[in-house]
């Protein structure tokens, strides 16, 4: 016969704090719901403290900072800042990147998710993501030294002779190349290297949650591999894989480094690709450290609190847009 | 007539099946095709950071300090000091919010903190470098006073916090159900089931996601160039030796240590590249070998043991 057990004799308020904290699970609770709204909260300090920090150059420049105009001035001895060239050179390179990344991720994605043999898939995938490993400055070394003198003087060239002749795009054509291949288009080409494999990633997955029936109903109708590929996967995917290539846009935008290094860093009025240029990550990178008077910090980082919007914003869309996707397709469908 | 008009309707069909079978030939291929021309910069990059690199390699180059222009030898062991010391402190102050946070997104996905938390830290990971170096100098080096390692690794710890928090969610997803079940039931408390179940059968995953994060990081540059900002008389030795000659506590070499400017191997490869000295261009071809085998060894290292331990969770 077993004796009953008598509980053992417990502080009154002991066990009443025990049962408050619920054996410490409300403590629990409550760190990870700090870190996790820590994350949040870095990004509001982020966002505030540039704004914060950039008030003198916001108050004196207005929007005058922001808007095109053919002879900006950057002149840290006369205080007198605006940042068009940088925000022109930014959105250049970064669309043009964009506009040679995409053709290639779609094709790399289309390739990895469909059509390589099932042992070709993984180490594809790896050798994609050691790309994106690939420091940028290292990028940016190779850039200097390999890839302007073999390939981008070349094709700048090329296009001086032929896209530089056209009436009206011809601007954007305009010479002389500089001999080294450092220019705009140098830049743009890293960009295009260094946002492949984020794109391809996205896309890569969007591909591989389209469910199989899509893709058995296509070939059953009597459509070649290709056709289903074209006409039924990529329109299925189409918004997962604009929030990619968005996702792209936003990593070249905010790109310093590489961009640095290959794209001449010189504030010339022209339009043209194929001369030097600036961008807003490279001018905070090269003048921040040695900005001397107050107002040159300032404009640097109200150049910076742009890139930051710009980012967040690209960032939320593409998000937004990549989410649509995934709940769109009905779970039981997705392995 | 109608055997004519057929047999043109035919003649057609052939021709368009063949335009069909041509394009899905060609198209097919083209995507191979831009797959290769994706992955030449790879091997390119590679190959020739290899093959530049190797030239200048010696012992002296991890074991000393840079000399002047114009002499003979020297290394980057102050870079790759730095480069420790920054990553470590990255580490330190990444780690715990991360794996927190992380705890929370697996088991509360749905929550509105949980989305806020998912939301928040894609938007993180979206946020360029340099603007995180800006925000690192106006909280940290601008109050200090001066540059230090401690801003650095903290820039190092916001790039590294949305990796950690992704790689170690995922890992902790792995973990069966019912090991958390049996645990609760049990009698365990939440917080007990988290700390000594669940974590230690997904650790050595999430690990590797710490490496990985590391690994990202000890190759970022933008962060510290006003957070850093490097330093070529940095030298791990001659500070706790003479921290020691001097009586002082650990804390305080520690402070040393960690109390001024630091410089990385991304830092060095930069500064070096920029100038039109030959010597120097071929150290930062060293440096850029050195970075991308450690980079690439743990990259590789991290992917294989993940493979397989995904194969033995699942399989």
């Amino acid at each position: 016969m077993l004796k009953p057990i008598k509980p053992l004799p417990k502080n009154r308020w002991i066990k009443r704090s025990d049962e408050f904290l619920r054996h410490g699970d409300i403590p629990w609770q409550i760190i990870l719901i700090a870190m996790s709204l820590l994350i949040m909260v870095l990004i509001i300090a982020i966002g505030w403290m540039l704004w914060h920090d950039s008030a003198d150059a916001r108050s004196l420049f207005g929007w005058g900072f922001l808007t095109p105009t053919s002879d900006a001035s950057w002149d840290p001895v006369h205080d007198n800042f605006e940042a068009w060239p940088f925000i022109y050179g930014t959105l250049l390179t970064s669309l043009t990147a964009i506009i040679l990344a995409v053709p290639i991720s779609l094709g790399v994605a289309v390739f990895m998710s469909e059509l390589c043999p099932e042992w070709l898939r993984l180490p594809l995938n790896w050798l994609v993501e050691l790309l994106a490993a690939i420091p940028s400055v290292v990028y940016g070394l190779w850039g200097i030294f390999i890839f302007l003198p073999i390939v981008v003087t070349p094709v700048s060239n090329f296009l001086f002779e032929t896209a530089g002749k056209i009436p009206g795009i011809g601007v954007l054509f305009a010479g002389p190349v500089p001999e080294s291949g450092v220019s705009r288009l140098g830049a743009a080409f890293i960009l295009t290297i260094m946002i492949i494999p984020t794109i391809t990633a996205v896309t890569r997955d969007v591909l591989l949650a389209i469910p199989d029936s899509q893709r058995e109903a296509s070939l059953a109708l009597g459509a070649t591999q290709w056709e289903s590929i074209w006409k039924v996967l990529l329109p299925y995917g189409n918004s997962g894989i604009l929030g990619a290539t968005i996702l792209g846009l936003g990593r070249a935008l905010g790109e310093t480094m590489a961009v640095t290094m290959v794209i001449g860093n010189s504030i010339e009025g022209t339009l043209s690709l194929l001369r030097p240029g600036y961008t807003m990550a490279s001018i905070i990178a090269n003048e921040f450290a040695e900005a001397v008077t107050k107002l040159h910090s300032q404009a640097l980082i109200e150049v910076g609190l742009i890139l930051f919007v710009m980012t967040l914003v690209l960032n939320v869309v593409a998000r937004f847009l990549v989410w649509s996707v995934a709940r769109r397709i009905p779970t039981e469908a997705r392995v | 007539m109608t055997t004519q008009f057929q047999e043109l309707i035919a003649k057609n069909q052939v021709r368009l099946a063949m335009r069909r079978k041509f394009t899905n030939g060609f198209m097919l291929s083209v995507t191979g095709f831009l797959t290769i021309l994706a992955l030449i910069p790879l091997f390119w990059i590679i190959g020739y950071v290899f093959y530049k690199g190797f030239a200048y390699l010696n012992l002296s180059f991890f074991t000393q300090l840079p000399r002047p222009l114009g002499m003979e030898g020297g290394g980057v062991l102050h870079a790759i000091e730095g480069t420790i010391v920054l990553s470590l402190l990255g580490a330190i102050f990444a780690i715990p919010p991360g794996v927190f946070a992380a705890f929370y997104a697996s088991r509360y996905p749905n929550t509105p903190i949980g989305i806020t938390l998912r939301f928040s830290t894609d938007v993180l990971s979206g946020v360029p470098s340099i603007v995180i170096g800006l925000f690192v100098y106006a909280i940290m080096v601008k109050p200090m006073g001066h540059y230090s390692g401690l801003a650095g690794g903290v820039a190092m710890a916001l790039v590294m916090l949305p990796i950690i928090i992704r790689t170690t969610e995922e890992m902790l997803k792995l973990v069966p159900g019912a090991l958390r079940e049996g645990s609760l039931a049990l009698g365990a408390a939440e917080w007990k089931t988290s700390l000594s179940v669940i974590f230690p059968s997904a650790l050595s995953g999430i690990i590797t996601g710490f490496l990985l994060a590391i690994s990202r990081a000890a190759g970022e540059t933008a962060p510290l160039l006003f957070t850093a900002l490097g330093n070529e008389r940095y030298d791990l030795k001659t500070i706790v030796t003479s921290g020691i000659a001097q009586h002082q506590s650990i804390f305080m070499i520690f402070g040393r240590i960690v109390n001024q400017p630091v410089d990385s191997l991304p830092l060095t490869l930069w500064k070096y590249a920029q100038q039109p000295y030959p010597e120097r261009i071929q150290q930062s071809w060293t440096v850029a070998l050195v970075l991308m085998i450690v980079i690439l060894m743990i990259n590789i290292a991290a992917r294989v043991w993940v493979e397989s331990r995904k194969r033995r969770l699942q399989g």
